[in-house]
């Protein structure tokens, strides 16, 4: 997994490229806590190269969510989500936790 | 049906998605069926070394898997602690973000995934065994 996050006037753009599993999702949560730490609650996730994403992704996205959304201080959206990837959410019921946009440059309009 | 012996440690389950993965491709499971059982395989994988080789560093998970009458079965087995998944409860898809929880979304997702998940302990070890059929 290789993350690259893109700093825009009102968010951040997170890239997640590659597989995310037990064994690399603490590293996307703690970019995800970092980037909370550094004042940016306003985060879109390009999915686009994300190749596989298990429940140990959804629960690094969800804690950044519950953080985001604190005090109204903004969100995490999802961008490009591959089909497999949106299914297994849809199955865990996440998708009505997360807004969803087919491209980046309208989740970072959203902002 | 064919055996691996993967070291329990997560950096092993990228080996252990493949080694199924190959085996449900080759016997002609769509892209789509072998994500989902790949999935279902890394989510019982990733119990096993959490819970029960918790504090365990030198713990060995045998996968056996392979496909008959259109079946594709995954065979697991520990020697950790045994867990009784059936007393995790299931997790409420419908709270709201500030009380979802997110234990037991794993053995939902496998429950979900693959057309039957058993669980049995025999001669301390743990033996979970997957199936899902083709469609």
């Amino acid at each position: 997994m290789e993350i690259s996050v893109q700093e825009f006037k009102h968010c951040d753009l997170v890239a997640i490229k590659g597989r995310v599993d037990s064994a690399t999702a603490p590293q996307l949560a703690q970019t995800l806590e970092k980037a909370n730490e550094n004042g940016k609650y306003k985060l879109v996730m390009d999915m686009a190269a994300l190749e596989y994403m298990s429940s140990a992704g959804f629960r690094a996205l969800l804690a950044a969510q519950r953080n985001c959304k604190k005090y109204n201080r903004g969100e995490v959206v999802l961008a490009n989500v591959p089909d497999r990837i949106r299914e297994a959410l849809e199955l865990a019921g996440f998708t009505e936790l997360f807004k969803t946009f087919d491209d980046t440059l309208t989740a970072v309009g959203h902002f | 049906m064919q055996s691996a012996q993967f070291i329990a440690k997560f950096e092993f389950l990228d080996e252990i998605r493949e080694f199924v993965g190959d085996i449900a491709r080759n016997a002609g499971f769509g892209s789509k069926e072998v994500y989902n059982i790949q999935l279902a395989a890394d989510e019982a994988a990733s119990n096993i070394i959490e819970h029960a080789y918790e504090g365990v560093s030198n713990g060995m998970l045998e996968v056996s898997c392979g496909v008959k009458d259109g079946a594709i079965t995954i065979i697991m087995v520990d020697h950790g602690e045994s867990f009784d998944p059936s007393a995790i409860p299931m997790p409420d898809l419908k709270a709201d973000l500030s009380e979802r929880k997110i234990g037991g979304l794993g053995i939902f997702l496998m429950r979900k995934l693959m057309d039957e998940v058993h669980y049995e302990t025999k001669n301390r070890s743990n033996v979970l065994t997957m199936i899902k059929r083709k469609r």
